[in-house]
């Protein structure tokens, strides 16, 4: 029987998968967006790709972040006090890739719609980085005093482990673009997609592997999971879509290759997951003053609180959700509501 | 300057900044309603044309609402980890529940009305406007919640060094929500209807009254007046919940020192200050406030002399925004009031003083909420929870003076390029204006 702190770790985890595969495509698809589109028309075409749902998918995040204040206070106050510069830069950068899709249509003017195009794609490119940059942090620990306060620097943050788990992240989102536009865009805009799409897959089957490999000294706890059988099921997923994708790709499912991607995101979450639990925090150096899901936890009635908005508000979100998604299914069209 | 100082002027600038747009959201997407259920029911091409024009205005608005709404969410993470550690088993759970119940149906349905138009019925375009508008104020619900909370906590208990949610219904109807969401929304309905009554007289002053500058002018000039009677009456349930409920915020909002029986109304002042009120006439209404605030002209009424000075909000700050919004509430009364009088005699659209005085009347909506905040959230000082923790308490161990210093000089030109930009379009969308089916019909 799950206590009430695992279903928030797992519901948490949920949220923000929903975020990694959902926005995960509008990231990756600003980081395409000045590659696979030339003309105005094909960049209309892309920027009206995920127009009408990355606000809705953006909201996974922030309910994520809302939840985890709600669930884990302690983790919520302290993770995001030490990456404070770095979560500056995101919410800096994820203001512009908001307005750039909203702003780029409203004139004619290249020069106004070349800026915005940039603003897109370093709106998209800098959170699908420091995306990583935060959770390779995590997984190392961070250090931290009685308080759980962060004890390091800004420039501590960018060490070698967390960079190339920042690598991982972007490859990720790049992958889920590709896969995304590939549903949404025919012709010359898909053909280019097409030539991306595989390395940026080999890109992230490597750094996978690399950063699995390094984990083993720079976050030993992530390998402990495995002496037992059920934690290997996330890896053989991960595997299974990894190995998917470039057959799916080849043989043109795009509904499959875009399933393959979001599996794997799905399954490195699980098992970055597994890695972490039963903490969230591990503290760097002194063990003892990590936060764990019951040290860090919101009370057992708050998180009874939550967990019947969760299940009275979610089925009901995943509904209209899936509704608006079928409106929008097929490749882009423009007409003159588009951006 | 410290981090404390930082911390709070970084809030006052990321908030201040961000509410400038949801009220115009959450009234707009009222008003849009209003004139999708006209389409849907009639049918008629001018109201679709209207309903049109005004979600072009309300989408620039909503992304930039959006975009500087993000900040809020992470911010109490990022700068207020006291805080956030403190009350974390109350205060998150309406932001989670924001996400959930809010978020996701305004901002899916947006998407859905804004560039899904040709793939759905009459019916389901009227649905996602009224989903737009049920989302904007139920996010605007818990996030009154969630601030209401701070000024009047409730269901809790304080344990383990924290406050610990026991009672999660008293936590969200905690003593203030209701009146500070009622005052809240009616404020954010003015500024629409003041917005949509003064762009539909500029096109009436520009000649090009067509007959969508015409239902917005009706529409907007009707909603102002209904919506500005309605903060006045929420208005005053609020400051009564604020003179029970948080006395030495009241007594600063209305600039009462001593405790008296039968305190007077203060109705202009030189600015008091934290010793008192300035040395120089001061017009008054004596016994008023006592009535206003408990129905009894002799009622004692607390004053700052009641509580030790480190309790004291910033009285000036709180005094002044706070009279300021109240004279400001007033005159848009008035206007309204003068509007439907022209619209009973039916020269709404040919009064051009009226229509002048409309389009420089847009931004005190904006103002007037401006200053209602700063007097809520400068009278509940020095508290960061209401008599239970202070705000100095409450900031971020973690994160350094220059570090707050940097991110606010990187917000302040992000925000002025970002309110730039929102001006330049709202104001090319209106020039834009609405689509007509001959050219300048009926101007």
């Amino acid at each position: 029987m799950l206590d009430l702190q695992t279903t928030w770790f797992l519901l948490i985890g949920v949220l923000l998968v929903g975020y990694a595969i959902l926005d995960g495509f509008d990231l990756g698809v600003g980081l395409l967006h000045l590659f696979v589109a030339r003309t105005d028309r094909e960049r209309r075409i892309v920027v009206n790709a995920v127009g009408p749902v990355w606000d809705g998918n953006e909201v996974w995040l922030l309910t994520g972040g809302g939840a985890l204040f709600a669930a884990f206070p302690g983790v919520y106050a302290t993770v995001f006090s030490a990456f404070y510069l770095a979560l500056m830069l995101v919410l800096a950068a994820l203001i512009f890739r908001a307005v750039s899709l909203e702003f780029r249509s409203k004139l004619e003017s290249p020069r106004w719609r070349g800026s915005w195009d940039w603003a897109f794609a370093v709106g998209s490119g800098l959170p699908a980085l420091l995306f990583g940059v935060a959770v390779g942090n995590v997984l190392r620990g961070l250090p931290m005093d009685a308080a759980g306060d962060y004890t390091g620097t800004f420039a501590a943050l960018l060490n070698p482990f967390s960079l190339l788990v920042g690598l991982l992240s972007t490859s990720m989102f790049l992958m889920q673009g590709s896969a995304w536009l590939l549903l949404k865009t025919e012709g010359e805009v898909a053909a280019r997609t097409r030539r991306i799409a595989l390395p940026a897959w080999g890109a992230f089957t490597l750094l996978w592997i690399a950063s699995t490999v390094a984990a083993r000294w720079a976050a030993p706890a992530a390998w402990a999971p495995y002496s037992e059988g059920l934690p290997w099921l996330a890896p053989i997923v991960l595997v299974v879509a990894l190995v998917s994708f470039p057959l799916a790709l080849r043989s043109g499912r795009k509904g499959l290759t875009l399933t393959a991607s979001s599996s794997a995101i799905a399954a490195l979450m699980a098992v970055l997951g597994q890695g972490l639990y039963p903490y969230v925090v591990p503290a760097l150096g002194e063990g003892t003053l990590s936060l764990s899901i019951y040290t860090a936890s919101s009370s057992p009635y708050t998180l009874e609180a939550m967990l019947v908005i969760a299940l009275i508000g979610m089925p009901v979100v995943l509904g209209y959700t899936l509704f608006i998604y079928s409106r929008f299914r097929g490749p882009v069209v423009l007409d003159d509501h588009s951006y | 300057m410290d981090a404390t100082w930082l911390a709070r002027m970084q809030f006052a600038l990321t908030v201040m900044f961000h509410f400038l747009f949801p009220p115009i959201t959450m009234g707009l997407a009222l008003l849009i309603s209003i004139l999708e259920t006209k389409r849907w029911r009639t049918g008629s091409d001018v109201y679709r044309r209207a309903s049109d024009f005004w979600l072009k205005l309300f989408a620039v608005n909503f992304v930039v609402g959006v975009a500087t709404g993000i900040v809020m969410e992470f911010q109490f993470g990022t700068n207020w980890a006291g805080y956030s550690r403190f009350v974390g088993d109350i205060f998150g759970a309406p932001l989670a529940a924001e996400g959930v119940f809010a978020f996701f149906l305004e901002s899916g349905f947006l998407g859905l009305l804004l560039l899904g138009r040709h793939r759905i019925s009459s019916f389901v375009r009227w649905l996602a406007a009224v989903m737009v508008w049920l989302g904007s104020t139920l996010s605007g619900f818990w996030i009154l919640v969630a601030n209401s909370w701070m000024q009047t906590p409730a269901g809790y208990v304080l344990r383990n060094g924290r406050a610990e949610l026991v009672d999660f219904w008293a936590a969200v109807f905690n003593p203030s929500t209701l009146p500070r969401f009622a005052h809240t929304m009616a404020s954010a309905w003015v500024c629409a209807s003041f917005l949509m009554a003064g762009v539909a007289s500029w096109l009436f002053l520009k000649g090009r009254g067509s007959d969508v500058a015409r239902i917005s002018l009706r529409l907007g000039t009707v909603a102002a007046f209904v919506s500005t009677l309605l903060v006045l009456v929420t208005g005053d349930r609020h400051a009564r919940q604020v003179a029970h409920t948080q006395e030495a915020k009241f007594a600063a909002m209305e600039g009462l020192y001593s405790t008296e029986a039968g305190a007077p109304l203060i109705l202009f002042s030189l600015p008091p200050s934290q010793h008192g009120m300035p040395d120089a006439p001061t017009i008054a209404v004596t016994k008023l406030t006592s009535y206003l605030a408990f129905g009894n002209f002799q009622a004692p009424v607390s004053g700052l002399d009641r509580f030790p000075k480190e309790d004291w909000p910033p009285v000036a700050v709180t005094f002044l925004s706070f009279h300021n919004m109240v004279i400001l509430g007033n005159v848009m009364l008035l206007l309204s009031l003068l509007g439907v009088y022209l619209l009973a005699r039916g020269r709404l659209e040919t009064s051009r003083r009226w229509q002048t005085l409309m389009l420089w009347a847009i931004p005190l909506p904006t103002i007037a909420i401006q200053l209602g905040w700063m007097a809520a959230e400068a009278g509940r000082q020095p508290w960061i929870v209401y008599n239970v923790m202070r705000t100095a308490d409450g900031v971020s161990k973690a994160v350094k003076a220059p570090e707050i210093a940097f991110s606010i000089a990187l917000f302040s030109l992000i925000y002025l390029l970002l309110g730039s930009l929102w001006l330049y379009l709202l104001c090319r969308e209106i020039a834009h204006g609405p689509e007509t089916t001959t050219s300048t019909e009926g101007a």
